[in-house]
């Protein structure tokens, strides 16, 4: 459904400063699919997915979506059919909103944004179910602006309100990383629950290996904007950590001599 | 009433309508637009010339409304497909306007309407400014309840979660901008035909005005935690016209008015930044204790690659 053709990126071109991210990088992504994708800092995972929703602009190759050339789509035009938790807790929710405001807002995308009034009543019900699945009593914190909330709580709200429509794409950016370790736990579950229900074709980053191998059909390694590993299937359900670990070393050794 | 107390009770009136134009880019879009005194001016002189041809006073202000929506457009389209930073793109257009102004008024810089129906002809003063405020102000609020509303607040909250909507966020802003200096040119239009003139120079210290009633009507609201921005707009401006007016009457000279609103502003913004200054580093502080208590988290959940 969607795919990467030769594509290349580098910031800051002809400066000090260059920093080659991508150079030819391909990558196929068929519909259901949920790739987990690690890496070590400064991969580029944030990069790849920034270009995938069209934060980041390509400076050559193609971007195929559902069979539509979609490199030149403003990030805008990108997004409306694309939902993203980014790496960052703060760009995920409007802060000085409520959580009903947010929620709102998330529900409405894809309709239009006239002059019918936002909030409705009869949602309450609705949000406070959404809300409970997290178990972080946010369903009691409705009326509360975003600011109040911790980054965990944050993010746990951005992955509810970017599954809230039907996506044809989720792109996840470590969403659990600023989480404690137990309420990482239940988001992964619930992402992996929301995923599964909904039929959402993901791409999770993630610098959790245990999760990386227990969710998703399809693991991939980035080093230095190339996949270095990339394995699906029946390959995946029979990696180990141990396996995946072996396999990184072998690879950052070749990488190092070629 | 005491003449004294109704005049900046009137002129108040006018001038909120202004300021929750101001309240809509400062405060809401978070945008620099200091097209403020131009806009005021355009509106002025556009009822104020059509008045003079014979148009009706409440269709000159319409046509006013729409003089500034073009003002806004002109500096959205600066800011939004142009890329020109969001000060100089409105500075560009004020300065632009002056010239535009003086057009308006056929070159002269001063319209007299003395001979003219205005919509203040045999009626009271205040109940017609009342009426017409009030609608701004319920206006002002509903529209802000809309999801169009939203989109506009959430823009100066976090641009990014509205692109995540599927949103152009540069049309939302031209709109805003054109929607906020609508309001503006509104008020330069009612206050020509209010004071039975227009004149070029009317528009000088608009902004400045706006923002220290904001910061005013904030300061005082904030305490009692109730925040209509429509009441906040009014109450602001009401305080900020006094305390002017209180000023010429102890004595000060016309002449020195604009060197006390200054004064003014930088006193209201010294107070409200020093309070700033000190959540912004109780905040700061909090920031890092967060971060260090995440790290110590994230070394003690091992487990990561
Ligand atoms: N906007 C930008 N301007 C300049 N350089 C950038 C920009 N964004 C990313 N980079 C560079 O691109 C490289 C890849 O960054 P990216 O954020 O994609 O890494 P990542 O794999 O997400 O790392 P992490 O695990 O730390 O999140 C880095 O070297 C980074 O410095
Ligand atoms: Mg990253």
């Amino acid at each position: 459904m969607l795919k990467l053709n030769q594509v290349s990126k580098t910031f800051n071109k002809d400066s000090i400063n260059e920093q080659k991210v991508f150079n030819n990088f391909s990558m196929d992504i068929e519909k259901d699919d949920f790739i987990c994708v690690l890496g070590s800092n400064g991969a580029g995972k944030s990069t790849l997915l920034n270009i995938i929703s069209g934060k980041v602009k390509v400076d050559d190759g193609d971007i195929i979506l559902n069979n539509v050339d979609v490199t030149e789509d403003t990030e805008y035009e990108k997004c409306k059919r694309i939902s993203r938790i980014f790496q960052d807790p703060s760009l995920g929710t409007n802060p000085s909103m409520t959580i009903y405001e947010n929620l709102s807002m998330a529900k409405n995308k894809g309709s239009r944004f006239g002059l019918s009034f936002l909030i409705d009543r009869k949602d309450e019900g609705y949000f406070k179910e959404l809300l409970k699945t997290l178990h972080l009593g946010l369903e009691d914190k409705l009326h509360t602006p975003v600011s109040q909330l911790s980054g965990g709580q944050r993010q746990s709200l951005a992955l509810i309100m970017a599954v809230i429509g039907k996506p044809d794409l989720l792109l996840l950016d470590e969403h659990t990383a600023a989480l404690d370790p137990k309420t990482s736990e239940i988001v992964m579950n619930i992402t992996d629950n929301i995923v599964k229900e909904k039929g959402l074709t993901t791409i999770m980053v993630t610098h959790n290996v245990d999760q990386a191998i227990r969710y998703g059909n399809r693991l991939i390694m980035l080093h230095r904007g190339n996949k270095i590993i990339d394995v699906s299937g029946e390959k995946k359900n029979s990696l180990t950590k141990e396996r995946l670990l072996e396999l990184f070393k072998d690879m950052d050794d070749k990488s190092l001599f070629s | 009433m005491n003449s004294f107390i109704m005049s900046v009770l009137q002129q108040s009136l006018i001038f909120s309508i202004t300021v929750m134009g101001i309240y809509i880019t400062y405060k809401i879009l978070k945008f620099a637009d200091l097209s403020a005194d131009g806009s005021f001016t355009l509106g002025a002189s556009v009822s104020a010339i059509l008045i003079t041809r014979g148009v009706s006073p409440i269709v000159s202000l319409g046509i006013s409304m729409l003089a500034g929506a073009l003002a806004g457009l002109a500096t959205g389209i600066l800011n939004v497909k142009l890329k020109i930073q969001d000060i100089l793109s409105s500075i560009l257009v004020m300065v632009g306007l002056y010239s535009i102004n003086l057009r308006i008024m056929e070159g002269k810089a001063n319209l007299p309407l003395f001979n003219h129906k205005s919509l203040f002809t045999d009626k009271n003063p205040l109940f017609v400014l009342s009426i017409i405020t009030l609608i701004c102000a319920m206006f002002f609020t509903l529209f802000f309840k809309t999801k169009l509303g939203y989109l506009l607040k959430g823009i100066g909250d976090n641009e990014n979660m509205i692109t995540s909507l599927g949103i152009n966020i540069g049309s939302i802003k031209i709109f805003a901008l054109s929607l906020s200096n609508s309001f503006i040119a509104l008020s330069g239009g009612i206050m020509a035909q209010y004071q039975g003139f227009s004149d070029i120079n009317m528009g000088t210290g608009t902004m400045i005005m706006g923002l220290a009633s904001i910061i005013i009507g904030y300061s005082i609201f904030k305490r009692i935690g109730f925040l209509n921005s429509s009441i906040i707009c009014i109450v602001g401006t009401l305080l900020y016209r006094t305390s002017i007016a209180l000023s010429l009457r102890a004595g000060f000279n016309p002449s020195d008015l604009k060197l006390i609103s200054s004064i003014l502003v930088v006193i209201v913004l010294s107070i409200g930044n020093s309070k700033e200054l000190f959540i912004n580093r109780r905040n700061q502080s909090l920031r890092k204790k967060k971060l260090k208590n995440s790290t110590t988290l994230r070394e003690a959940g091992g487990g990561n690659a």
